[in-house]
């Protein structure tokens, strides 16, 4: 029997058991439909992207999985069981962390005090009055680990607000890294990068492949086709292609869709 | 690698705000002398008002910090803060009525009804925000408000004398208003700790965060509603307890006690003291209090140059009302 930890079994068993799998879900708001009867499966340690044109639905799509909005019809089930109406901080518990496209942080603590929040919010309840967290080994010193692994350890006294644009970005995944997620929702994590800047987190997605499930949403075409394992297109709220890159570069239909928007 | 990392972290801690002799902390310090000296000066001058004048600042400055916590810490406006004195003043004046007239009871009576009222008022407001906040929580002190005004067994409108100070046996005498004085500069002092405690730990880090990014809170797995309540519920029983003050330092309650107003003069301290941060609730106690007395001894209308005085502050030192609401973004 196959489980979803186990990797060889995984990759071996293709989708048999994936760790996030969306069974037609359906988001409505008023007469848009930003999520129409869309299904997917992501397998354990994949790489998955989803591009769009603008409207299409993707972000609503990681709002849907993150939690934060509750979707009209549709079962989302994460590693067996059905989180389809999990409140979010539930699901942060199970393992599902998001980074938002615009970015979203803590403006008046420093970089490190971001990441020992999200950290924090793992190691058990913060029903504790007295101790200076500050001064938290077990909190500071994963925090900063997750930052030199963004690259952002010589910034972690820095007051957020003092930082460029390119460095918020990657601030913005290692708060969503600090809590060891198992599922990471990457939403734009390119928006308004210079091309160095988005070679640069290309790079660190790179690494960060195969060590955990990503879900990306991307404008950038040329950093999805380099990271990702499989695509899926959505258009208007529908699935019209999915699978690997290259048979989704060489697909009429997608083709189609993204003249029709330029 | 993380010993490479170490003297990263090192200024990381140290660099917290407020370190080193600013001119805010020596205002802080020098203002703290004052109030450790007053009674020895009204003791040499004999002027017994200086001692009651700031009594009740530094009662109402208790207040202060209460709604600091969860105003500048929280970002929650509460616009019925008031609220509290009134139940903590009212604990204290219903109990020694009906003959109850131990401290030991009547303190613990105002701080615990208070906190109750808090539990109820915020597991209700909570889940809204902004103005519609205010609203509510204000809606919820006018009820109050007006509960204590059909409370004829206890003075109705007139409100109630109290007859004799909470008792604490043989060991401190209320009576004596040097002790009284000091006993509220302790508390002060020791809630002033108590909220800087609270705010550096992890439970006052999640509230911090909550204010300054509700949204990202829940997203890295805070459930953030909880800690908010708890921490509205701290407060509530902080400033019953500066009610239970107010009643002992006045021998009398009244709906007044709770009057909106009254809560509008704790939000004005608080901003006027420095939103979130330890001693600006005292600070802006002392300035607001000081300052409407001292105008009202010089014009009949105190509020004609108070309120003028007040919007500027409000206006130019920490960005403004949306500031108020938003949580300060300009720093």
């Amino acid at each position: 029997m196959c489980t979803a930890a186990s990797k060889a079994c995984s990759t071996a068993a293709a989708v048999a058991r994936p760790l996030l799998q969306i069974e037609r879900l359906t988001k409505r708001f008023g007469g848009v439909v930003p999520t129409d009867a869309v299904s997917f499966g992501i397998a354990a340690d994949e790489f998955h992207a989803i591009i769009g044109p603008n409207g299409a639905g993707k972000t609503t799509l990681i709002s849907l999985l993150s939690g934060e909005i509750t979707p009209q019809g549709g079962t989302i089930w994460f590693d067996g069981s059905n989180i389809t109406s999990l409140p979010v901080h539930r699901r942060s518990r199970l393992g599902i962390a998001r980074s938002f496209q615009i970015t979203s942080l803590f403006r008046d603590f420093t970089a490190l005090d971001n990441v020992a929040l999200a950290v924090q919010a793992h190691r058990g309840h913060s029903f504790r009055f007295w101790r200076d967290a500050r001064s938290e080994h077990e909190l500071r010193q994963p925090a900063l680990a997750t930052l030199a692994r963004v690259g952002l350890a010589e910034r972690a006294g820095m007051r957020v607000d003092k930082l460029s644009h390119g460095e918020y970005r990657q601030l913005e995944i290692a708060m969503a890294l600090a809590s060891a997620p198992r599922l990471l929702l990457l939403d734009e994590p390119m928006a308004g990068l210079g091309p160095e800047e988005s070679a640069a987190m290309v790079q660190m997605l790179r690494k960060l492949k195969g060590t955990v499930t990503i879900l990306l949403i991307e404008h950038d075409m040329q950093a999805v086709f380099a990271l990702a394992d499989r695509v899926t297109v959505l258009v208007y709220g529908r699935i019209i292609a999915s699978g690997d890159p290259a048979a989704i570069r060489q697909d009429a239909a997608v083709r189609q869709a993204y003249l029709g928007e330029s | 690698m993380t010993a490479s990392l170490e003297p990263v972290v090192k200024p990381a801690l140290d660099a917290a705000p407020g370190a080193g002799l600013t001119p805010r902390t020596a205002l802080t310090a020098v203002l703290l002398a004052i109030l450790a000296l007053l009674p020895l000066y009204a003791g040499l001058t004999g002027d017994p008002f200086a001692l009651t004048l700031f009594t009740r600042v530094i009662i109402l400055a208790l207040g202060a910090v209460s709604l600091n916590l969860i105003m500048g810490y929280g970002g929650m406006v509460s616009f019925g803060h008031a609220a509290y004195l009134g139940i903590g003043g009212y604990a204290v004046g219903i109990l020694a009525k009906e003959g109850i007239g131990s401290g030991f009871a009547q303190w613990p009576a105002a701080i615990a009804a208070s906190a109750l009222y808090a539990l109820v008022v915020g597991a209700l407001s909570l889940r809204t925000r902004g103005v519609y906040f205010i609203m509510i929580t204000l809606a919820f002190a006018q009820m109050i408000y007006y509960v204590a005004i059909g409370l004829e067994r206890y003075g109705g409108d007139d409100g109630l004398t109290i007859y004799r100070r909470s008792q604490f046996g043989g060991l401190i005498d209320l009576n004596n208003k040097t002790l009284f004085y000091y006993l509220c500069f302790a508390l002060l002092l020791a809630s002033i700790y108590l909220v800087s405690r609270i705010v550096n730990s992890r439970f006052g880090l999640v509230v911090r965060g909550a204010r300054s990014n509700e949204r990202r809170m829940r997203a890295i797995g805070f459930p953030t509603f909880r800690y908010k309540l708890v921490c509205f519920v701290i407060a509530g029983a902080l400033c019953g307890l500066a009610g239970a003050l107010l009643a002992n330092h006045t021998n009398f309650i009244s709906p007044a006690l709770m009057h909106w107003t009254r809560s509008g003069d704790l939000i004005v301290m608080v901003v006027l003291g420095g939103l979130g941060t330890p001693f600006g609730p005292l600070i802006g106690a002392v300035a607001f209090l000081l300052l409407q007395e001292g105008l009202s001894r010089l014009t009949e209308y105190p509020d004609l140059i108070l309120g003028p005085v007040l919007l500027l502050v409000a206006i130019y030192v920490h960005g403004g009302i949306e500031g108020l609401l938003d949580g300060r973004r300009r720093g």
